[in-house]
């Protein structure tokens, strides 16, 4: 049967790991490549990077970063953070990832995900979705980390995304996220239950109950964090013991 | 000896060829990435990889003159190797149903149809790991793995075989759903080798060493 996914998220600026690590046995702890490399012997289903580089000239040092990347690592990778336009998609699949994920972009033209989807491919086209609930069980996209407010329905937008095309949707909760109080379990249900490709829970772990709270109630599929795996609170193999513990299928084998 | 992966714009083929150079290694395979039909028709081994739709991808094929061609003489007429990945697998068929109906290769018998899981709740595609049933564990492709190893699977089109005894492996999605099949110097598998760290990395090198 298929394995619920554990899918670590590095943030990456100019090139270089941005959330700090505590791995002692890294020569450069700040080089992505370097802890891709840990977490695929660690086991980790998929792989995610988030360039969170500000200005476009420091674009390239992340397709070098991808592309050495995915020399070492023969694990799922996908790479998110300033995607707009069909050439950022193209240089990152050639560059080698596997998924590419659009958000902004993704808000601003709808219709840019349908595009990329049938020139790319639906496996390859992730949509993330930031959303805050902004009253009890209504929930609205956000852009810009959280402070721009859309006025967009987040599970109206969630099915719209299906519906063109994206093969995936990674859905964040932005009231959450950095929090350690858990994944909104609503938001991600609500958007789960909705559409018909998979849903990656993601904002707000800070507990291993966290990981399988977000499949068992969020109706996710996969479960992303950042902090916890970073910062050695806990690690990939006893993140899925967890998981395994609690009664959901994952892979052990590395 | 020379492995010949399609290039004919497939969205895997960088890394298809990056795994595949890194399981050569150890079997001192030259692993090129090759439209040129001369280069195809030489090679010893042939790799067919592809993601997306069937017949995008049978349209890509057919864009690049003579691969097809080219591909036959290597893999029909003389025999060598072939391996087939995901959508490159799915083009050994008969015929395709995604958009529409197309002819696919027909080297191995079958129809690719859209995956109707007999439970509701499993996502389309099914995206993820999902542990091999070998079928045939004797199977050279196989060499050193067990029924329970993993694979990393992207799809929402799988193929039914015409003949029960093509099938090498399938894995449960609803249903049973092929993962690998194959017959004589053919093989096909319906998960990513490239992407399903030590046990994919196991299974290209089982493909360079194979003597069919």
């Amino acid at each position: 049967m298929l394995k619920m996914r554990v899918i670590p998220c590095l943030d990456v600026k100019d090139g270089r790991v941005v959330k700090g690590v505590n791995f002692v046995n890294l020569v450069d702890a700040g080089d992505p490549v370097e802890q891709a490399k840990l977490y695929d012997a660690a086991g980790a289903d998929e792989l995610t990077f988030l360039d969170i580089t500000a200005s476009h000239e420091n674009r390239d040092t992340l397709y070098d970063v991808v592309s050495k990347t995915a020399e070492a690592c023969f694990m799922p990778l996908t790479v998110g953070g300033g995607v707009r336009k069909s050439e950022d998609i193209r240089k990152l699949l050639l560059a080698g990832a596997d998924k590419v994920s659009i958000n902004t972009a993704a808000v601003n033209d709808p219709d840019f995900v349908k595009q990329a989807a049938q020139k790319f491919g639906d496996q390859c086209i992730v949509v993330s979705i930031d959303a805050k609930e902004t009253s009890p069980g209504k929930f609205e996209i956000f852009t810009h980390g959280g402070r721009n407010p859309t006025g967009i329905d987040a599970v109206a937008f969630a099915r719209r995304m299906a519906e063109n095309g994206a093969g995936e949707l990674l859905v964040t909760s932005m009231d959450r996220d950095g929090t350690k109080a858990g994944y909104n379990l609503a938001l991600t249900r609500a958007i789960a239950d909705a559409v018909s490709v998979p849903v990656i829970a993601s904002g707000g772990v800070g507990s291993l109950d966290d990981l399988v709270a977000g499949i068992r109630e969020g109706h996710a599929t996969a479960v992303l964090a950042a902090s916890i795996f970073h910062f050695g609170t806990f690690t990939i193999g006893q993140a899925k013991e967890h998981m395994v513990k609690a009664g959901l299928a994952m892979r052990l084998e590395r | 000896m020379t492995v010949a992966v399609i290039d004919y714009g497939a969205g895997n083929l960088r890394s298809a060829a990056k795994a595949l150079a890194f399981a050569a290694r150890t079997t001192g395979e030259d692993v090129i990435v090759t439209a040129d039909p001369h280069a195809i028709a030489r090679a010893d081994r042939v790799v067919l990889p592809g993601v997306g739709a069937f017949a995008e991808c049978k349209r890509g094929l057919e864009a690049v003159p003579g691969v097809v061609a080219a591909m036959s003489e290597a893999v029909i007429v003389k025999g060598r190797p072939f391996l087939g990945i995901c959508v490159g697998m799915q083009l050994m068929a008969t015929v395709g149903v995604e958009y529409g109906e197309h002819p696919g290769l027909d080297w191995i018998k079958g129809r690719v149809v859209k995956l109707t899981p007999n439970d509701p709740t499993l996502k389309i595609p099914q995206m993820g790991w999902n542990d091999l049933n070998l079928r045939r564990p004797d199977h050279p492709i196989f060499a050193g793995l067990k029924s329970g190893a993993h694979g990393y699977f992207v799809h929402s089109y799988h193929y039914l075989l015409d003949r029960a005894e093509d099938l090498l492996a399938d894995v449960d999605y609803g249903g049973p759903v092929a993962a690998a099949i194959g017959r004589d110097n053919l093989v096909g598998l319906q998960f990513h080798p490239e992407k399903s760290q030590a046990v994919g990395l196991a299974l290209l090198g089982n493909f360079l060493r194979w003597k069919p």
